[in-house]
């Protein structure tokens, strides 16, 4: 089976800083692969790099098994990968439903929508069903994210995401900064996503979290995958030795 | 409604709000609130005078023009930029619909048209320049708009030698300036009336409006979910340009006049005016309908001061007062809804650029 996304001898640099050495990553079509390693060990960089906000200087990146290049986050949009930011980059003053389709409204039929009229209603039921069907609790359809609960914001979040990813979503560190329930409201609807068929990159420094969630862990250290292992056959004290460098499965 | 099977017991979440969107709805309410009372109070101390047809003639014809500049102003503003240049492009535009009217020839329709067409491109000249300089070169609009004002004033003293124009036609002046569409209706509140109203439309119903708030609250999130960001902030300053060139010929025609050193407290009152209206200086919120209440809040008190005999110089006083204290009122409420947000005021900085981290 061919991997949805894979990224093979991947390298970057910053100046004299090697942020990924010959990296490789994959992540197959319904699934939840976590992507964990210290601080520095190049997960936002590889994430980055997939998502087609950066550029890399070395490697190739498989799309269903052919080559593609990311040049512009556009580009992994137009083949159906979303990413969730750290910061979510909602827009505070707008509406769930408003944020839900920034940059994608839904015009008006005929002379109307030509002259720029949305169509509201199109909008608002298709948010509504894209909350729901992921449950993601967004009570006001019309109140402005900015006054939601990070909890909230973070559903509104994952759920745009999910709404327009047909292949792939990475999820930068996305329960962070959140309370108990709406942690496990996110692992839920993380849960819920892969289930559409939708391959799911996580990237998170809880491992109950990543053990709760995740179907296979990649384990990157300085720069390049060190180890993978399926939930099933690890356990939290292994992932940490990885993450420290202990244990290397990948030659360099 | 859906079930949603698996969500939090609604006692672990903050009750989600509305907050904000009420916020501003509310304060375009409360100066309603305000503007109406004013109105009462003179009414009660002058009624034989001040709710006279002869008198809201007066009232809405001063300000019919600067509603005309509120529309465009409001939009710039919501991106949480701002434009010091309208009362400078404003006059440019009057001296060049002036110049070219009066080559033309005429006093009729025709001639009017011309000047029409002369004065929008003036404006819109000066908008695009400035939009290009916020958007592309990522100066500060402040300091965009304050080299604009000045500049498009030198010009205008250079073509005129600094001496005002009172050359112009008098289809402009009589019908246009001065005139009644029907009865006591001047005309030129019916034509601010249709700027008004295409503004608001504009703002709230189209993909341009959501744009102009979208690129206020969070800019760097319009541009990752694929909102042409410096395209709409160049389109949103054009906007501006071309309405205050269209208030350059009506104030042609109102005046009889170029108003060469008229017009330097002109932006400030406008921008006094929206942000009376509730309109945000930090960006993402705000209304036309708002800025015109805003806007008719000085001009109701003058007005009413000179009837009641009081020195109409506290009206700079009280307007004064009137725009800290709703500035003022407002960011509290706002602190308090949007968690984390308080930056300094953008327009400072360079165009986007302000990240708001911790805010959504």
């Amino acid at each position: 089976m061919t991997a949805v996304l894979e990224a093979r001898g991947i390298t970057k640099h910053y100046g004299h800083v090697e942020a990924l050495t010959n990296a490789n990553f994959d992540v197959q079509a319904g699934e939840v692969v976590a992507l964990i390693g210290d601080n520095g060990a190049g997960k936002s960089t590889l994430v980055r790099i997939l998502s087609g906000a950066e550029a890399a200087d070395g490697g190739e990146v498989l799309f269903d098994g052919k080559a593609v290049q990311l040049t512009s986050p556009t580009d992994a949009r137009e083949l159906g990968m979303e990413t969730v930011f750290q910061d979510l980059a909602l827009a505070p003053h707008l509406s769930p439903v408003q944020n839900m389709y920034l940059g994608r409204e839904v015009m008006r039929k005929g002379l109307l929508g030509k002259l720029g009229f949305m169509d509201s209603k199109a909008m608002r039921d298709g948010s509504r069903s894209a909350f729901d069907r992921l449950g993601a609790t967004v009570r006001d359809l019309n109140g402005t994210v900015g006054g939601m609960s990070g909890g909230q914001r973070q559903g509104i979040a994952v759920a745009r995401a999910a709404a327009w990813a047909q292949k792939v979503i990475f999820l930068d560190e996305p329960t962070a900064a959140l309370g108990v329930v709406q942690t496990q409201n996110v692992l839920d609807l993380v849960r819920r996503v892969s289930g559409e068929g939708i391959g799911v990159v996580f990237i998170s420094h809880s491992m109950p979290h990543v053990m709760e969630v995740a179907d296979r862990i990649q384990v990157m250290w300085r720069g390049r995958r060190v180890a993978t292992y399926n939930k099933a056959d690890t356990s939290m004290e292994q992932l940490v030795s990885a993450m420290t460098g202990a244990v290397a499965q990948e030659a360099s | 409604m859906s079930t949603t099977t698996t969500a939090p017991p609604a006692s672990t979440e903050d009750a989600p709000t509305s907050r904000l969107s009420r916020i501003s709805r509310l304060q375009a309410l409360q100066i309603l609130i305000l503007l109406v009372v004013t109105i009462a109070v003179f009414t009660a101390l002058r009624p034989d005078t001040f709710l006279t047809g002869f008198n809201i003639r007066g009232i809405v014809q001063n300000t019919a023009i600067y509603a005309v500049l509120g529309v465009g102003m409001t939009f710039v503003i919501i991106t949480g930029g701002i434009d010091l240049s309208v009362g400078s492009v404003l006059v440019f535009s009057g001296v060049v619909a002036d110049k070219i009217m009066v080559a033309y020839g005429g006093q009729g329709w025709g001639t009017v048209l011309v000047g029409l067409v002369a004065a929008l491109a003036s404006g819109l000249a000066w908008g695009l320049l400035n939009g290009i300089l916020v958007a592309k070169a990522k100066v500060p609009p402040l300091v965009v708009t304050l080299g604009s004002l000045s500049a498009a004033l030198g010009f205008a003293q250079i073509i005129t030698k600094g001496l005002d124009l009172r050359d112009a036609p008098q289809t402009l002046v009589n019908d246009i300036g001065f005139g009644n569409i029907v009865g006591q209706v001047p005309t030129i509140a019916v034509v601010s009336a249709v700027v008004v109203i295409f503004g608001i439309v504009l703002l709230h119903r189209t993909r341009l409006g959501l744009y102009t708030y979208a690129i206020g609250s969070n800019a760097e999130a319009g541009r990752r979910a694929g909102v042409k960001v410096e395209r709409h902030l160049i389109k949103v300053y054009a906007f501006a340009g071309l309405l205050a060139g269209f208030a350059g010929l009506l104030n042609l025609g109102f005046f009889q006049s170029t108003t060469i050193g008229g017009q330097s407290n002109t932006p400030l009152n406008v921008i006094a005016g929206v942000a009376i209206g509730g309109t945000s200086l930090f960006g993402g919120i705000g209304s036309v309908f708002g800025t015109v209440i805003g806007l008719f809040i000085p001009i109701v008190l003058q007005n009413g001061f000179i009837q009641t005999g009081v020195q109409p110089f506290w009206q700079q006083v009280v307007v004064g007062a009137v725009l800290v204290a709703v500035v003022y009122v407002d960011q509290l409420r706002r602190a308090a809804a949007l968690r984390g947000t308080k930056t300094r005021l953008p327009f400072l900085s360079r165009a986007g650029s302000t990240s708001r981290k911790g805010s959504a």
